[in-house]
């Protein structure tokens, strides 16, 4: 893709030196952030890490093994059911609710991944909206257990973490590790297998590779990242719901990583940013804000169709060379 | 960023963070307006609902030109676009960018019950004109959450139940939207009607957004009930209430409606199907009371319609929390004050014509009437009242101790009866 894979001497955790130093003054930038912003600020900064994360791992399996998955915000969505319901009902300790939800995701993502692994293109993107829609219509009805339209309400967030800037530095840690985890994931040989996948199917069997295997692997670990994301979601807002399961949902997953650019991983963060920016600051002038939302797409898909950071990336190589 | 920026923006986060830990702090804010941060759908499912919220709002802050208890009034107003996570993310920025005193609105149960949980952590006054929720006034009851001018689910179905026993009606069918709010209000009838000796034959759950009503309306034909009782809202009950009729139940059957089916937001667009049908509510728009047909003519002669629930109830929550500050001299920075005189005080001049007041619980003690659709002069049709019951809480005739005991009313949970 873009980076070129030949190791080079000066190395660390996999990184070149310049790469690891600019990750360190991002992270620390980042963290640095609520000493400049207003409280509610600082909130929509957890929230854009949330859905920055739940954008990456829907970016493993768009930008690295060319399936565009609608189905992963109700992956997210199951982990975040799953944690507000094991600390209101069940009574656990947050850590081990988290844990619950993480895992719930895994396993809903390895069942959508048996599923869905053997399609590709437009019925694998109708697949995993099928399958999402499933788990919406679950949460929807399922009264006893879910709350149904209700949804459910409870102290998740542990007592230690109840300022925005606790929080945020809980999320901005956890968002850096899982970042640096799917980097690691992609650029893995089993992640340039992904790929190799991605640019053809045909080939990577005839060399011999278990190709839904693999698929399947890919689409529980993503679903996996989504869960991390959806749990820490679930402390986020104390809350759930079925629009957090929502279509919705997954299309605002996939519209933050088309945004920040498909197959750049950290675009994500970059889309999540521009999109909740994007709806807090004119939602604030007009109600007409979806629109507005709309027409920002549009304008992005004709100027940038391979999102901010593809098209930053484009145009600094063009420089440099 | 420079230094002095810095400081500024620090300055800023802390007086956010620490707001109302100094007296001095809330002396210096006293000069400045009441803020006010309203929550409607103005965009998604409920937006026309949305918008009359709005007016209700609006229409009382003219007629006080914008002043309460001797201070001025900032409204800022937010849409939830009918969905909680916004609803949440929305309160999260009234109250600690928008600094607001206050939030009040919501529309939809679920936009309301994700606010009231943010709310119980901050503090902050939370008034819910609209929210029905039971449980917001009973088992899950957050001090700070006020049901001002609002009601409780199975406040009114509970007398409706009690009417339809004194009709007459020996067996009812019921036919509701599957969620929270229509169990709630389906249990409140059930449990007094099948407590008197009435008989539920059969119980319809349909989703929301149901286009079809023929396989509903079909079976409850074959049923020989009484009586039916309908609890739609929106365009749901309009297509019921027009597919009642078209199937020719409406000669055969008496239809009962929770308040929300007769409506004015749902009446409104619909002609002679809507006649007759019989609702229970603390409103009703038809009232002779002088006062309440001031309002209403106003309120006709300003926004071009006849006022429904939501412009009526948010006109009314705000009336209820200006007659609060008025008390207390505009001093809304003292929450629990504020609060508690919320709580004691009893509203009068309000468009119902009579003095209303908050059980210990916060919700209010209505003269709950029975309301029937009949044709006004003009053609339109209007809700007017045939008998009235004084003085129903959400609790009815039962003590509130022992019915909070019981579970909250769900579709496996309706208070029925066992004979």
């Amino acid at each position: 893709m873009t980076m070129p894979l030949t190791p080079t001497p000066s190395r660390v955790a996999g990184m070149t030196g310049r790469a690891a130093l600019i990750a360190a003054i991002i992270v620390v930038a980042a963290a640095a952030l609520p000493l400049a912003l207003s409280n509610y600020q600082v909130g929509l900064a957890t929230e854009v890490l949330i859905f920055g994360i739940l954008a990456m791992s829907i970016d493993i399996l768009a930008g690295f093994a060319g399936r565009t998955s609608l189905g992963h915000g109700a992956i997210f969505g199951v982990s975040t059911y799953v944690v507000v319901y094991a600390t209101t009902h069940g009574g656990l300790p947050p850590a081990v609710a988290f844990a619950a939800g993480v895992l719930a995701a895994t396993v809903v993502a390895a069942i959508f991944g048996l599923l869905a692994v053997r399609t590709s293109g437009v019925y694998f993107l109708l697949l995993t909206l099928a399958l999402g829609m499933i788990v919406w219509g679950i949460c929807l009805r399922w009264t006893q257990v879910t709350g149904g339209e209700n949804g459910m309400r409870g102290d998740v967030r542990p007592a230690v973490l109840l300022t925005n800037s606790a929080f945020y530095w809980a999320v901005l840690a956890s968002a850096a590790v899982v970042a640096f985890a799917m980097w690691r994931f992609v650029r893995s040989p089993f992640g340039l297998t992904l790929r190799g996948i991605r640019d053809s199917e045909s080939r990577m069997r005839s060399l011999g590779y278990n190709v839904p295997l693999h698929l399947f692997i890919g689409f529980t670990v993503s679903g996996f990242f989504a869960g991390v994301a959806g749990a820490l979601y679930a402390m986020f807002n104390n809350f759930v719901s079925p629009s957090t399961v929502a279509l919705a949902q997954s299309v605002e997953g996939v519209l933050m990583m088309i945004a920040g650019g498909v197959g750049t991983l950290f675009g994500a963060f970059v889309g999540a940013a521009a999109i909740i920016a994007l709806e807090n600051v004119v939602s604030a002038y007009t109600e007409r804000w979806q629109m507005v939302l709309g027409i920002t797409f549009i304008l992005i898909m004709i100027f940038a169709p391979e999102g901010i950071v593809g098209k930053l990336r484009a145009t600094l190589t063009r420089k440099v060379r | 960023m420079d230094r002095r920026q810095f400081l500024k923006n620090t300055t800023a986060a802390l007086t956010v963070a620490g707001a109302g830990v100094g007296p001095w702090l809330s002396a210096q804010a006293q000069a400045g307006p009441i803020k006010i941060g309203l929550l409607a759908p103005l965009t998604g499912v409920v937006a026309s609902g949305g918008k009359e919220m709005v007016e209700g709002v609006q229409f009382y802050l003219d007629q006080v030109k914008s002043e309460m208890g001797g201070r001025k009034v900032e409204l800022v107003i937010e849409d939830d676009a009918s969905n909680p996570d916004t609803a949440l993310q929305k309160a999260r920025r009234l109250v600690e960018q928008g600094n607001c005193h206050m939030l009040i609105g919501n529309l939809l149960a679920n936009t309301g019950l994700a606010v009231a949980n943010y709310v119980k952590g901050t503090g902050t006054p939370y008034f819910i004109p609209i929210i029905a929720a039971d449980d917001l006034t009973q088992r899950q009851r957050i001090k700070n959450v006020i049901r001002v001018a609002g009601y409780s689910a199975s406040e009114f179905t509970h007398p409706l139940g009690d009417w339809a026993l004194k009709q007459g009606y020996k067996k009812i069918a019921t036919i509701s939207q599957d969620y929270t709010f229509g169990h709630e209000q389906c249990g409140g009838l059930v449990q007094v009607f099948t407590e008197g000796g009435g008989e539920i034959v059969q119980q319809f759950w349909h989703p929301l957004n149901t286009a079809d009503f023929s396989p509903y309306l079909g079976q409850i034909a074959d049923l020989k009930v009484d009586a039916i009782f309908a609890m739609e809202t929106g365009a749901d009950a309009t297509r019921f209430i027009q597919q009642y009729s078209s199937f020719g139940l409406k000669a055969k059957t008496p239809l009962l409606a929770a308040m929300n089916g007769t409506d004015q937001s749902v009446i409104r667009t619909l002609g002679e199907e809507c006649e007759g049908i019989m609702s229970p509510a603390h409103f009703a728009e038809g009232s002779d009371n002088p006062v309440t047909q001031k309002f209403a003519r106003e309120y006709e002669a300003k926004y071009g319609k006849i006022p429904s629930l939501y412009g009526f109830s948010m006109y009314s929550g705000v009336m209820w929390i200006d007659a609060a500050l008025k008390k207390m001299g505009g001093k809304v920075e003292d929450r629990e004050a504020f609060i508690d005189t919320v709580l004691k005080t009893e509203l009068d001049g309000s468009p119902l014509g009579k003095a209303v007041k908050l059980d210990a619980y916060g919700n209010p003690i209505y003269d709950v009437y029975i309301r029937k659709v009949v044709k006004r002069a003009d053609g339109k049709f209007w809700n007017v009242p045939v008998t009235t019951y004084p003085n129903v809480s959400q609790f009815w005739k039962y003590d509130p101790e022992t019915y909070l005991k019981q579970p909250p009313y769900s579709r496996n949970f309706q208070g029925i009866k066992k004979a």
